[in-house]
């Protein structure tokens, strides 16, 4: 095997996987404070794309309006979101909640594509197309600058937990009750994770979308940030970071190595293969807390 | 008014026990059964093959989807690859010449035990991480299917379901394809309706309520999670059969994508959970109303010169499945169901109210 290939396609896979990581932090980020497992995570990323191309396109502003514009347009969406529908839920069963995002995402896959039309939708954020040697390699730039604006956002999201609202945010994931009656509006920090996680999503569709496009295959990140998630541990914001430079790498290398051999298609089934394999090995993920439950 | 109780006095237990204890509900249920059986002598062509025949295969699958989810409280979200797996399976069996009756048996029993192994590594933890095990099986199941030509023939590929027979009875033209089709809901349904009656439904129950509850009153949960799994994943594979056999006759990868799956949960959730009425409520309202609705656009697009984009008509199932899913979730968690049973105790005392029923 080619040592340069490989070489190329981990520090490829090692971005591309940050960038699954960022839609990965919002559905860590919901979990932690509201114990949902966010499935329209994906879509929400697909939102936050068809948004930031409704504004630069449609609406025809500059990048350093657009972007700002779709990005507090998302936090509002996210909020809003959880104000209407998530908050009717709360005491219902798991299932039923985990149902409804799941209703969520399918209806915002129909919508969007259905009222902006299901075609590739450019969005450029001036980022040169043309490819970057170092020495022999062959990187994709787009990638790296993605990957790198992912890991900072991450960052920035783990840095907000030690602020105030980051504080008050912890004290509502240890223990609503608790919080509730020290005097912490639980349902205002529930609904700006959701809003901020919104925000992840959109930052990932935007940069999603200048690599390939906003379309209703953004909603596909789904499962790539669920197994990052779940790999990582549900409630870990740092764990991602690492899960996501696995799934990134193992996805990268499945593709370069293992699709010459059985035909392809390897990429959409890495991540379904970690899920399952986490949830037999280490079901909490490398970094998450176990949790006890009493009856 | 139809459905009067008074009057009706039981003497003996059993007689309280019953499934319809109401004369009004047995005649229903018998007038419908005649209806079904019926219908291929009075329905169109058309109705019976495009209509009745997917909603009865349909509705058998959601039964089976419905008592994991509904009877045991486990999610699924993978229950189209169960039916994939039941498919092929069945179909390559009776491709190698084993008998219908026998393959769909055997097909049941493959999609089983390639489901019960999914379900044991996900309830090790809880119902969120189920969610995202049978979401990773639907891909996993999907990739196997498309990639080892031995199973799907290759890529593109479609295999043909040769001719059979189901107990002496060749499955050949629209009348007998829909007699096998129903006399498996009918299994299905009869299995359902009596389930809850059991050792085996009270357990389930008292799992699906609340599962460490359970254990401390002696249920042995993971055994009776595993269980319900079994089951409903062998519910699943025998569809799968019928599906192949019965209606699709040429069975390809893609008929059993996470569009199935997503399907299914929608009729499970919109009909009821853990309600064999709704199961049947759910897959019609599922399956005709996105033809309904694409019908009144093509009307409004043709009839009243409103311009409608094919990409909007194209993409209409989708919102109405996932509108329908956060409508009933937010409004009538218990689904169609609920909503029928409702109208009937209103006329179990109709019109005095007051009274109690």
């Amino acid at each position: 095997m080619d040592m340069l290939l490989i070489a190329e396609l981990s520090i490829n896979g090692v971005f591309v996987g940050l960038m699954y990581a960022l839609v990965a932090a919002g559905i860590v980020l919901i979990y932690k404070t509201s114990g949902i497992a966010n499935l329209a995570q994906g879509a929400l990323a697909m939102m936050g794309g068809y948004a930031a191309w409704a504004f630069a396109t449609l609406a025809g502003l500059p990048i350093w309006l657009w972007l700002p514009a779709a990005l507090v347009a998302m936090f509002f969406a996210g909020a809003l979101l959880e104000r209407l529908a998530l908050r009717r839920m709360v005491g219902q069963p798991i299932i039923m909640v985990i149902m409804l995002t799941l209703g969520i995402e399918i209806m915002l896959r129909g919508i969007l594509p259905g009222f902006f039309g299901s075609s590739v939708k450019r969005l450029d954020i001036g980022i040169p197309t043309t490819p970057l040697f170092v020495g022999e390699l062959f990187l994709n730039r787009a990638t790296l600058i993605g990957g790198a604006v992912s890991l900072a956002t991450i960052l920035l999201a783990i840095l907000f937990f030690n602020s105030r609202l980051g504080i008050i945010m912890r004290a509502v994931s240890d223990d609503q009750t608790a919080s509730w009656s020290v005097g912490i509006k639980v349902e205002r920090a529930i609904a700006l994770a959701w809003g901020l996680s919104a925000v992840m999503a959109t930052i990932a569709g935007v940069l999603w979308g200048a690599t390939q496009g906003v379309d209703w295959s953004l909603s596909l990140l789904l499962i790539k940030a669920l197994a990052i998630a779940i790999l990582g541990g549900l409630d870990s914001l740092p764990g991602v970071v690492i899960a996501g430079i696995i799934v990134g790498l193992a996805e990268s290398l499945a593709t370069g190595i293992v699709d010459p051999i059985v035909g392809g298609g390897t990429r959409d089934v890495v991540a379904s293969v970690i899920i399952v394999l986490t949830l037999i090995l280490r079901p909490h993920g490398l970094f998450g807390r176990e949790h006890i439950e009493r009856v | 008014m139809f459905y009067r109780r008074a009057g009706i006095r039981h003497t003996r237990y059993q007689d309280e026990r019953q499934i319809w204890p109401l004369p009004f509900d047995r005649g229903l249920v018998i007038a419908v059964f005649l209806l079904a059986l019926a219908a291929p002598f009075f329905l169109d062509r058309l109705y019976l093959v495009g209509y009745m025949l997917p909603w009865i295969i349909w509705s058998t699958a959601a039964l089976g989807l419905n008592f994991l989810m509904g009877g045991a409280g486990q999610i699924h979200l993978g229950y189209g690859a169960v039916i994939a797996i039941g498919a092929y399976g069945s179909v390559h069996m009776v491709r190698s010449g084993i008998p219908f009756e026998i393959a769909m048996i055997g097909g049941g029993l493959l999609s089983a035990s390639v489901g019960i192994v999914f379900g044991a590594a996900a309830l090790r933890v809880k119902g969120l991480y189920l969610a995202m095990a049978t979401l990773a099986m639907q891909y996993i199941v999907d990739f196997v299917i498309v990639h080892f030509p031995t199973i799907s023939g290759g890529t593109q590929a479609t295999i043909q379901v040769p001719r059979v027979s189901f107990l002496g009875l060749a499955v050949v033209g629209d009348a007998p394809t829909y007699y096998v089709a129903l006399f498996v809901c009918i299994v299905v349904t009869l299995f359902m309706l009596n389930v809850k009656r059991t050792s085996l439904g009270r357990a389930l129950a008292a799992v699906r309520e609340k599962d460490y509850a359970a254990a401390i009153i002696g249920v042995n949960t993971f055994r009776y999670k595993l269980l319900a799994f079994w089951v409903s994943s062998f519910i699943g594979g025998v569809v799968g059969s019928v599906l192949a056999v019965c209606y699709y006759r040429a069975i390809s990868p893609d008929q059993f994508h996470l569009e199935l799956s997503i399907q299914l949960v929608a009729m499970v959730i919109v009909g009821g959970l853990g309600s064999v009425l709704g199961s049947f409520f759910g897959a019609a309202l599922i399956l005709f109303a996105p033809i309904l609705l694409n019908q009144a656009i093509g009307f409004m697009a043709g009839g009243m010169g409103v311009a409608i984009s094919t990409d909007l008509r194209s993409h209409v199932p989708l919102m109405l499945y996932g509108a329908m899913i956060i409508g009933f979730l937010l409004w009538e968690p218990l689904g169609l169901a609920k909503i029928y049973s409702n109208i009937r105790n209103y006329f179990l005392v109709w019109p005095f109210r007051h009274a109690r029923q």
